[in-house]
């Protein structure tokens, strides 16, 4: 219970937080940039295995369900919780490793053959600097995605959403420790989520 | 090409052969939502969605939008979501607490015992004689609170829920008590809603009991994603039932499930290894489950569909699903994970963890299982297609009728009870009468042979 109210206040504190656009503030935001592009061409290469290694060993990776619910209750109720109950997914490192073992074993049917994927980046905004924006080892970093599949034939799926990022400075350079995905949906207008995001 | 309307031709039992049609047809699929979801009874939700006076969970039957919900006096109702003025929906939240449900349109109000309160200038423009009780939200014919899971049927001739559930109740009941063997006590701790494009029929004969499809799961049994996985163990879930009897039952009302019955010696078998609370925490509920319930713990569930399209995993993972009818190639599933109210909370983490990675559209098993549907369902639209019926040959024969469980229990694996399902789906479409939809084992038998 105590993480979900650090969650909230922390999500409240980034999405009103703006760092002054210095010059420092660009360079580093052109890195966060690049390092997303990297990631993206990692996804879509199937490099799932090198994917994982942009993720730190603590990483915390969640897709909240989100709900129609009464004005004003949007930031009580609309979006499930992490580490409470249902989500898309709630996820360490341990279980995202055992999704790409999946789809390396070549019988994972809901994605053998492999969809046709494109990762799409946008929007990227840093909200946060820790310490600060001279010596930064950890960012928290807001951006917009577009994932479109194509599956065997017929198949096309669009996902559409925002991305909140906390980022680490470690001697193999970024690395992701936390991502929550916000997928703008309600029902699940797809049949899987064999993506990542 | 067989008659549209001659269902006994569509279903050949005693042949073995179900057409295609019945699962891409547009016709055959509106008669159903008639024929089908109006008569039988529907899982609709739980009772932990609406704990309070005033909460409300919206909810589907067959294609329509229902509001499951709690009224002042604490009562549960199941209405249809729809103003009986104009009828828009009068509730587009999800879940909640209210004491009105308020229509957007033309602002007529409902009370959560369903009753028409406000009418805007009701005296002016009805000359306040409008009847409120006549324009209720319309009600379900029957509501039955079974140990927390909520059903409901708009028929009102249909007998009551345990008549309905008949030898079926004991399979249902092991996916609904707590793990110690107490009655009932589950509750709802998330819920998936998805849609897919495959025929419902396909997800709710995938749980009947058609453990033959088990290679499409080998990803998963590879690498190990079960509850002591990460102790090193490959498969999907634990041994708890190997050394266990497997049986695959039919009933007559068109249920099935898959079930296993523990040796005499009924020993605890070591699950859960990831983490020591947890198998420590298990054992004690199979032991307590053990003493109270004697010879009767033997008995484990495994998966089931509860006619036409409520289906249950029972232990691991442990849920309801209810596979909505969207249109005659597409199915809205919805998932309610169940844990026990009273476990510890490690034991709630982890199972929740558990369930995300097994089960759903981002469950590592379950994609597998749509992405089978999916192409089962488009495959079987050609025009070619359309005249080659499917198999359902196997296990012909290969069951017994005089078995304690009930029902007709098979032994090995069988799709004896996907041929007792689509039997039972044939009367429902021919209107069948209740006696005849509660079916008995020796007039299926009868219609068999």
């Amino acid at each position: 219970m105590t993480t979900t109210v650090q969650d909230q206040d922390r999500q409240e504190r980034a999405a009103n937080a703006t760092i002054e656009r210095s010059a420092a503030y660009y360079r580093l935001k052109a890195d966060v940039e690049d390092f997303y592009y990297h990631e993206a061409d990692l996804l879509d290469d199937r490099r799932f295995r090198d994917w994982l290694e942009l993720l730190t060993e603590d990483i915390s990776y969640f897709m909240p369900i989100r709900r129609n619910v009464k004005f004003g209750q949007q930031a009580a109720r609309e979006n499930t919780k992490r580490g409470e109950g249902i989500s898309w997914f709630d996820e360490d490192k341990w279980t995202l490793t055992k999704r790409v073992e999946q789809i390396l074993t070549g019988v994972h049917y809901a994605e053998e053959p492999l969809s046709r994927i494109t990762h799409m980046v946008s929007n990227v905004q840093i909200k946060q600097v820790r310490p600060d924006i001279g010596t930064a080892r950890e960012l928290d970093v807001a951006s917009r995605f577009l994932v479109y599949q194509n599956r065997v034939e017929y198949e096309t799926y669009i996902f559409v959403g925002r991305r909140n990022d906390t980022l680490r400075l470690t001697d193999a350079g970024w690395k992701i420790a936390r991502r929550e995905i916000l997928l703008e949906q309600n029902i699940l207008l797809a049949k899987n989520l064999t993506t990542f995001f | 090409m067989p008659l549209r309307n001659d269902f006994d031709q569509l279903v050949d039992i005693k042949g073995g052969f179900i057409s295609r049609e019945i699962f891409v047809d547009a016709d055959i699929y509106r008669q159903e939502l008639d024929k089908v979801f109006t008569r039988a009874w529907l899982l609709v939700g739980h009772e932990s969605l609406v704990p309070n006076p005033g909460d409300f969970y919206t909810s589907r039957m067959g294609e329509e939008s229902v509001i499951l919900c709690r009224d002042k006096k604490s009562e549960i109702h199941v209405f249809l979501n729809s103003c009986r003025h104009r009828g828009m929906k009068v509730c587009r939240y999800e879940q909640g607490n209210t004491s009105l449900f308020t229509c957007p349109y033309h602002s007529w109000t409902y009370t959560t015992d369903g009753k028409l309160q406000g009418v805007p200038l009701h005296r002016t423009l009805y000359d306040g004689v409008l009847d409120r009780e006549a324009n209720s939200l319309v009600s379900v014919a029957k509501l039955c609170n079974y140990k927390g899971s909520i059903w409901a049927t708009w028929d009102n001739d249909a007998p009551d829920f345990l008549t309905y559930l008949g030898d079926a109740k004991i399979h249902l009941d092991q996916a609904l008590d707590c793990r110690d063997g107490r009655e009932g006590g589950s509750e709802v701790i998330g819920v998936h809603k998805w849609v897919f494009p495959a025929n419902w029929k396909f997800a709710a004969e995938n749980f009947l009991g058609d453990t033959y499809h088990n290679p499409s799961h080998r990803s998963v049994d590879l690498i190990g994603i079960g509850p002591s996985a990460a102790a090193g163990k490959k498969g999907r879930r634990d041994d708890e039932l190997e050394k266990a009897e497997h049986v695959w039952i039919s009933f007559p009302a068109g249920h099935g499930v898959h079930s296993a019955i523990q040796p005499e010696a009924n020993e605890y078998t070591e699950s859960f290894l990831d983490n020591p609370i947890l198998e420590k925490y298990f054992r004690h509920c199979f032991e307590e489950r053990k003493r109270r319930l004697g010879e009767g713990a033997r008995l484990l569930p495994f998966v089931g569909t509860i006619f036409p399209n409520t289906s249950y995993h029972g232990r691991q993972p442990r849920g309801l699903c209810a596979w909505h009818p969207h249109s005659p190639t597409s199915t809205e599933g919805w998932r309610f994970f169940l844990v026990d109210k009273d476990a510890p909370k490690e034991a709630k983490e982890y199972l929740r963890r558990y369930y995300m990675r097994y089960s759903g559209p981002a469950g590592m098993t379950e994609q597998d299982d749509m992405e089978n549907w999916l192409y089962a369902t488009a495959a079987s639209t050609g025009t070619v297609a359309r005249r080659y019926p499917f198999n359902y040959q196997q296990s012909m024969g290969a069951y017994v009728t005089d078995h304690p469980l009930g029902g007709d229990v098979s032994k090995q694996v069988t799709e004896q009870i996907a041929r007792g399902f689509y039997r039972r789906w044939t009367t429902y479409m021919q209107g069948g009468d209740w006696h005849e939809l509660l079916g008995s084992p020796a007039g299926n038998r009868q219609a068999a042979e």
